[in-house]
């Protein structure tokens, strides 16, 4: 049991709470699916409950939701242009969940919903869906000038193309392995630090006075997932801004 | 992979009943070694994981479009608005403030103006108040001037009448004395006369 207790991997073992069985396919609710409501529950819940008051001078929680409302608009201004506001529900959306997933993956005993590819790639396929769904309504088949840049001499043009058809398909996959890897490796490194604290406990009075070292990093390593944790939700929306923007002007 | 290895080990019995459900309906793989994976690469979790994921993002995502980004959106909007106004009552108010000083200074103008022609007249009026004075004082004095030297040269007159009168008997008296008898009037007349002139 003391094994298990400092397995790095434990973590982020998937439990099944409530078993469902559907046509062969394994589709229980569990422990991750329980922290995915957790996240929209805490997020909706916080959203709605500190604006009820709709002040016009707003109080400190009312100033963060505001403060998240306006930072996504913002940014999807700056990168998609004023045509790009009316995704603005799905970046926000996208925002507000992988922010508050990573922020609860870092309480102790808590399972972190991004640090599973499936549900990273699920998002991440979501953002590229609708970027080739809408780019395709809108543009037709103009959208496929996306991978046909200006100004590129005709003999280039093949080794080009195929270029950004490559970097085009490498989306989803570098999009939710970033933000995969950054929540696995950081869980992984705190829990290691952790498990060393522990380790060096049980040795004794020496080993007491040697553990100060693993939990100093251990306090340090938290401080720096916390801003992972914003860092990575801003990635990840700055990168779907981005995305939707080739959706809405593909010529460039 | 000896993390991998090791937990199999240790998770096999747990998942035992879990692990015979699964066999029942896939059969293939048997439940030790399919928990044994990296949990975030166990392609078992992969449906489950991504039913959750839709059915709760899916929902987040209404829930946002409907009623959180409105409303927030909403206040937002009334705020700026309400700073927009406010700017608008602070320039208009500043503006009727400007045309009061403006105004204020225009009747400054006019006033010292009108006050400036008021000390002219004033003056003017003045000036000519003393000058007729003075006129008058200066015509009074000729006259009494020129009465005082006609007086005074009506006195010289009936003077030298009488100085011819007295030179006469003084002459007849003289004439008396040293010759004794009267002598005639009127050649002594004569004589004071042609000595006289």
């Amino acid at each position: 049991m003391a094994a298990d207790k400092v397995d790095p991997i434990h973590q982020f073992h998937i439990v099944k709470l409530i078993p469902i069985n559907i046509g062969g396919y394994d589709l229980s609710f569990t422990n991750s699916a329980l922290f995915m409501v957790a996240t929209v529950a805490v997020a909706s819940a916080f959203l709605y409950l500190t604006t009820s008051s709709r002040s016009l001078v707003p109080g400190r929680l009312q100033s963060v939701s505001e403060m998240a409302y306006e930072f996504v608009s913002n940014m999807l201004r700056d990168a998609a242009g004023t045509q790009g506001l009316k995704f603005f529900p799905f970046v926000f959306s996208l925002f507000m969940f992988v922010l508050v997933a990573n922020l609860l993956g870092l309480f102790p005993y808590f399972f972190t919903v991004t640090s599973h590819i499936i549900v990273t790639f699920g998002l991440a396929a979501l953002v590229i869906g609708t970027v080739i769904v809408y780019g395709f309504m809108k543009h037709g088949v103009g959208f496929l000038k996306l991978f046909v840049p200006h100004g590129v001499p005709v003999f280039l043009l093949p080794l080009v193309v195929l270029i950004e058809v490559i970097s085009f398909v490498s989306r989803p996959v570098s999009l939710s392995v970033r933000l995969f890897a950054n929540m696995l490796a950081g869980h992984i490194t705190l829990k290691v630090f952790s498990g060393f604290v522990v380790s060096l406990s049980a040795l004794g009075a020496v080993g007491v006075a040697g553990s100060i070292l693993p939990l100093a990093m251990a306090v340090a390593l938290t401080a720096l997932e916390l801003l992972v944790a914003f860092l990575q939700a801003y990635v990840f929306a700055v990168l779907t801004c981005m995305y939707l923007n080739d959706a809405l002007h593909p010529g460039h | 992979m000896f993390v991998t290895s090791a937990f199999a080990q240790e998770s096999a019995p747990a998942v035992e009943g879990a692990g015979t459900e699964g066999q029942t309906h896939s059969g293939t793989s048997a439940p030790a070694e399919a928990h044994g994976a990296f949990p975030p690469f166990d392609p078992a979790t992969f449906p489950s994981q991504l039913l959750w994921l839709a059915i709760t993002f899916g929902l987040f995502y209404l829930f946002l479009k409907r009623v959180v980004m409105p409303r927030v959106g909403g206040i937002i909007d009334v705020r700026n608005d309400r700073i927009t106004q406010d700017l608008d009552h602070a320039d208009r108010l500043k503006k009727e403030a400007d045309a009061a000083v403006a105004a204020y200074e225009q009747e400054l103008v006019e006033a010292k103006a009108r006050a400036n022609t008021i000390g002219q007249q004033a003056n003017d009026a003045a000036k000519a108040e003393a000058e007729a004075a003075r006129k008058k004082v200066e015509a009074e004095l000729d006259q009494k001037l020129g009465e005082a030297e006609a007086r005074i040269s009506s006195i010289k007159a009936s003077a030298m009448k009488e100085v011819g009168t007295i030179a006469e008997d003084t002459a007849s008296a003289i004439v008396e004395a040293l010759v004794g008898g009267k002598a005639n009037k009127a050649e002594i007349a004569a004589a004071v006369k042609s000595v006289a002139r």
